[in-house]
């Protein structure tokens, strides 16, 4: 006997907020992608039970009803690889955001559909194989001057080898045009300049090494004393208004990277339109072309839906995995993990699911580490060396980094930044805290610095004794005064202060200072170090404090960041050369007298 | 009651009876057609109908949030209507002047809007590709927030305030006297309150008619004696409104919203009755995406000359600015006025606390070609002075002011000329960017030069000018020692 079968629509059975249930769904599978509602609504499988799915909606749920239906695609969230992604500006799912624009206008209506890459785009591209030869995955077909700075290397697809049998002749062709065709055996398969890749999964590499350079931000604080290694992982806690996105925004401003990712994922829409703006008018300070043609940006605001705030992360890191498969050094820049954890545990309470502390899901901790796992440097299925950086702004509610997505978020990354609120309210900025931030990559890149000024690790302890030891004199300040302490000590102070106003702090908004070479950085503080040894021996030889804080040229050492620029050393050279005269003078006055 | 806003072709389906009443939700059971958002009319035994949303929806039933209260009503006798649509308010530029509930109904004697335009009232989510960054210097005259925390078209910038601290004063003066340097397009005004006492209400009403823009105001009122869900509405009206006036008809409108606190309070008051996990302290964990639908309606867009700008205040529960309701605020608006009780006691007005206030767009609208050049270096050196300042306090309150070095008496000098003479100022004080700024100068050259680090030299000599003799370069201690 024989049973009619007949297939069982795909239906809503309930809907709350961004969370919607279906029946009908005994096939779906995990993370596929369905349209939801006669507006085609964009939603995730994230639940299977029985002939039910459990589906998390990108879009605004807004008058759905039970019953509307649903279309399944059979795959999973992926996106799509190719030119064309480089200066785009995308939301959570990769949209366009500018082609949302066209057709929706100032706002985001929902159920847009737009492509994420321009299929009608022509490209220009270069072969870099022939017919008969045996590639594998990884192995580079040809390529595609993306930008002026993007060389964009069409490779073979994790998961494919074979041998060329034909190959596009140098010429223009669309995304969705035939480029290559191989011999597999699986049989002939055909290649584009478009690929497509889900998001929830990591691409393969062959290997990670280790790091050994440092990520070169500009920044002084950063580059001197907490360095980022290139391919290594960083947080950057602290509470509103501490300087997590002005950070963020100057190392994806002045980073030696390759190419920036930056996810702006449940923060402010001005936010992301000031990069929008700025980025195509400043240049890249290497190579003097706009930075906007090494950037992606991922735009998903606060005011945009929660669940497509919780995948941004991962397309962004996934367009970074692509860029670094090419050998590239990525830079990835998530503001703010927190609002991403938020939506996990908004979309983990609709799912019901048990929670744990704060509320967030059990497995905060997992998705935390599967996140910045996605960094590293590696080594590319082609053999080549490639890196990712990640640099995750945190947003501790009121500015406590005790709690839950800062803890755990300390567990998976090698670089804290911590940003102190009490820095940040005396406009002390970057307020990164310097006896409470830690890198563990000093050693790495040490050799690097050391080819570069070989003096760097000992110029960097020395200052940062320094301001240990001001630190623990404070206390003792803020309980009787500093004019009790020796002036031995009070130069300890002194000192502090010139590394905190003429080193320390770096404004994200001055012409000169924003982008501090490293060469400008060690001239900086040798030459304020130098003043710090000099000024020691002097009062030991009994020259009072005063006579040192009164010499001409310390008001022009502390703003020597902001007067000289990048291209001139040889004015901190001189300032130098008239600070040791100075000394000099000093130093003969009281040759002798000493103890 | 009118029933304006709901004009729906087909009524639809009545339903008899309810399955569950807690607190302010009412499940209906066995519904067909029934969508997330939609609104529902529910008559009472009396015939009297309220309002509500459908918050939760599935194939068995309804959960419905009732706006005006669940008073009175009974499983038996309730009887239910879904519109068919989610809330939408009507809008218009002849609602200028006009006074309306909490939702949108008019409260002031005249008849309901006549308009075709109905707009959801929890809008859409500006793309950030449409966006234009907010430059415009909106001049306040009070120096505190020009000199220091410069206001720009289109920012969202709340005021974080504490119980009995006069925010409503200080609001009251922005609205009277903020304007642009360059033109005289006058801002409208659209005004929410929630939970607010009625006397705040009549308060800002006064000042609105004292100052003659009442005709360019519109009022959205949820007053403390209203059901506390209709809270959760009366800031999407009033936005709504808002976005109507600024990118429809090319207004600069300035959105003043108060009470925040009791808005969240209204919002906690729903996760608990749905049952959900709590945050901190009782709020649901989705309080900052939720505050952020509406502090994220601020701003400028490419295709309209219009602007919204926005001005949230908030009471900060036994003054404490970690508490969720001021902390998601700060994390979301575009810096925040702090108000300051110890101030407040020492009678100075605006209380403006000089240090955790903060506005973040001020670096994109004050200096060279839109202030004065040395606006953006002397706010930065007035600010790393009074930082001093307050450190300096704290080693006089253990040390005395006595034992102070002569540089830091200067600063104990300098911190008193600049809370009582800069920070302080009349209530209808209006006073223009360049006094601030000239006063801001003044007040530092109480201290000497060498103090001055973040002023370039150039704009020393073109500005600061030493009071007397001898505050220059004063001798210190130790000098006088060797001597
Ligand atoms: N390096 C810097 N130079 C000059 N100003 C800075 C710097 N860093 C931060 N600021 C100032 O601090 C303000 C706040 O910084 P930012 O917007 O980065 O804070 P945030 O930590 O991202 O806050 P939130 O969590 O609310 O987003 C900026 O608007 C700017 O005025
Ligand atoms: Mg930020």
């Amino acid at each position: 006997m024989t049973v009619e079968t007949k297939p069982v629509a795909a239906v809503v059975t309930r809907i709350s907020g961004p969370i919607v249930t279906a029946s009908g769904m005994r096939d779906a599978q995990m993370y596929e992608m369905v349209q939801v509602g006669d507006a085609g609504l964009a939603g995730e499988v994230v639940r299977l039970q029985g002939d039910r799915a459990t589906i998390q909606v990108y879009e605004d749920t807004t008058m759905m009803k039970p019953g509307a239906p649903i279309r399944r695609t059979g795959a999973p969230l992926s996106v799509w690889l190719g030119p064309g992604l480089v200066g785009n500006i995308y939301d959570g799912i990769q949209r366009p955001l500018p082609g949302i624009r066209a057709r929706s206008g100032a706002w985001i209506r929902r159920g847009e559909k737009v492509d994420a890459l321009d299929t009608s785009k022509r490209w220009l591209f270069h072969p870099r194989v022939k017919a008969g030869d045996t590639v594998s995955a990884g192995a580079v077909l040809g390529a595609v001057d993306e930008t002026a700075l993007v060389e964009h290397l069409i490779m073979i697809p994790p998961g494919v080898a074979g041998v060329v049998r034909s190959v596009a002749a140098e010429g223009e062709y669309t995304l969705l045009d035939s480029i290559a065709e191989l011999d597999t055996p699986d049989g002939p398969r055909k290649l584009t300049l478009l690929q497509k890749w889900p998001v929830r999964q990591a691409r393969p590499i062959r290997e990670r090494i280790r790091i050994t350079e440092p990520l070169i931000t500009g920044q002084r604080i950063i580059d001197t004393f907490f360095p980022l290694g290139k391919g290594g992982t960083a947080a950057i806690p602290g509470g509103f208004g501490t300087g997590k996105t002005v950070t963020q925004h100057q190392l994806a401003k002045w980073s030696d990277a390759d190419l920036i990712v930056y996810i702006g994922c449940g923060e402010r829409g001005n936010e992301m339109t000031e990069v929008l703006r700025e980025f195509p008018e400043l240049k890249d300070p290497r190579s003097g072309r706009p930075l906007m043609e090494r950037t992606i940006l991922i735009a998903n605001t606060s005011n945009m839906p929660v669940a497509a705030r919780e995948v941004s992360i991962y397309t962004g890191i996934t367009l970074a995995e692509y860029y670094r498969d090419q050998g590239r050094n990525v830079a990835v820049f998530a503001d703010s993990t927190s609002r991403w954890a938020e939506a996990l545990r908004e979309l983990s309470a609709r799912l019901e699911e048990m929670p744990a502390e704060e509320g967030f899901p059990a497995t905060l901790p997992t998705r935390l580490a599967q996140f910045y796992e996605r960094g590293g440097a590696v080594t590319t299925l082609s053999g080549e060396r490639g890196s990712i950086s990640i640099v995750g702004a945190v947003s501790p509610p009121g500015g406590d980094f005790s709690e839950p997505v800062t803890q755990h978020t300390r567990r998976f990354i090698r670089c804290f930044w911590a940003l102190d609120s009490e820095l940040a309210n005396a406009r002390h900025y970057p307020s990164i805290h310097w006896l409470r931030s830690y890198s563990e990559y000093v050693e790495d890149i040490a050799e690097w610095w050391g080819k570069r000024a070989a003096d760097w690790g000992e110029l960097r302890t020395e200052a940062l004794k320094v301001l240990q030891r001001e630190e623990r004199l404070q206390q003792i300040v803020k309980l009787v005064g500093p004019d009790v302490l020796p002036d031995s000590q009070r130069l300890i102070l002194f000192l502090a202060e010139i590394l905190k106003n003429g080193f320390l702090t770096q404004s994200a908004f001055d012409e000169k200072d924003m982008y501090c070479s490293p060469e400008r950085q060690m001239a900086i503080l040798r030459m304020i170090l130098t003043l710090y040894r000099r000024g020691s021996d002097l009062i030991q030889a009994g020259a009072p404090l005063v006579k040192l804080q009164q010499l001409p040229c310390i008001q022009q050492i502390v703003r020597a960041k902001s007067s000289f620029g990048n291209d001139e050393l040889e004015a901190i050279g001189t300032l130098e050369t008239e600070m040791n005269s100075e000394l000099d003078a000093l130093a003969k006055e009281y040759e002798g007298k000493g103890s | 009651m009118e029933d304006f806003r709901f004009e729906i072709e087909d009524h639809g389906l009545q339903y008899v009876g309810s399955e569950r009443i807690d607190g302010p939700l009412v499940i209906v059971e066995r519904i067909r057609d029934v969508g997330c958002d939609e609104i529902v009319e529910i008559m009472d035994a009396d015939g009297q109908l309220r309002f509500g949303r459908v918050l939760d929806v599935s194939d068995q039933q309804a959960v419905v949030q009732v706006l005006e209260g669940t008073t009175g009503l009974s499983n038996r006798t309730l009887k239910t209507r879904f519109l068919g649509e989610s809330f939408r308010l009507p809008v218009s530029r002849h609602m200028l002047g006009r006074v309306f509930d909490g939702l949108g109904r008019p409260v002031d004697g005249g008849p309901p809007p006549l308009s075709s335009d109905r707009r959801d009232i929890n809008g859409m989510p500006i793309n950030p590709d449409a966006r234009r960054y907010p430059r415009e210097f909106i001049q306040t005259g009070i120096s505190a927030i020009d000199g220091m925390n410069a206001l720009v078209r289109g920012q969202k910038l709340p005021v974080f305030s504490g119980n009995g601290l006069p925010h409503d004063r200080v609001s009251a003066q922005i609205v009277r006297q903020a304007r642009l340097l360059e033109e005289n397009a006058d801002f409208s005004i659209v005004f929410g309150a929630m939970g607010v006492k009625h006397d705040v209400a009549q308060y800002f009403i006064r000042n609105f008619e004292e100052s003659g823009v009442l005709a360019r105001v519109v009022m959205f009122l949820s007053l403390a004696d209203a059901p506390s869900v209709e809270r959760l509405f009366t800031p999407r009206c009033a936005l709504t409104m808002a976005e109507h006036l600024a990118f429809d008809c090319g207004r600069h409108v300035l959105v003043l919203l108060t009470d925040m606190t009791n808005y969240c309070e209204s919002l906690r008051e729903i996760g608990t009755a749905r049952g959900e996990i709590p945050g901190r302290k009782g709020y649901p964990g989705y309080l900052y995406s939720d505050l952020a639908s509406l502090y994220e309606r601020a701003g400028r867009i490419e295709d309209s000359n219009g602007s919204i700008t926005q001005m949230a205040i908030l009471t900060m529960p036994s003054d404490d600015i970690s508490h969720p309701v001021p902390d998601l605020t700060g994390y979301i608006t575009e810096g925040q006025i702090v108000l300051d009780r110890d101030l407040f006691q020492r009678s100075v007005y605006p209380p403006i606390a000089g240090l955790p206030s903060l506005s973040r767009l001020m670096k994109d609208g004050v200096g060279k070609g839109y202030t004065r050049e040395d606006h953006p270096a002397l706010a930065s050196q007035l600010f790393a002075c009074y930082a001093r300042v307050k450190r300096v306090r704290g080693l006089a309150d253990v040390v005395g002011e006595e034992e102070l070095g002569e540089i830091d008496k200067l600063y104990m000098k300098f911190g008193e000329a600049f809370e009582q003479r800069f920070l302080n100022q009349g209530e209808y004080e209006n006073r223009s960017i360049d006094t601030t700024l000239d006063l801001g100068w003044e007040i530092l050259s109480l201290l000497p030069r060498s103090e001055l680090q973040r002023l370039s030299a150039a704009l020393l000599e073109a500005h600061y000018r030493p009071v007397a003799d001898g505050v220059a370069e004063p001798k210190r201690k130790e000098e006088e020692k060797e001597v």
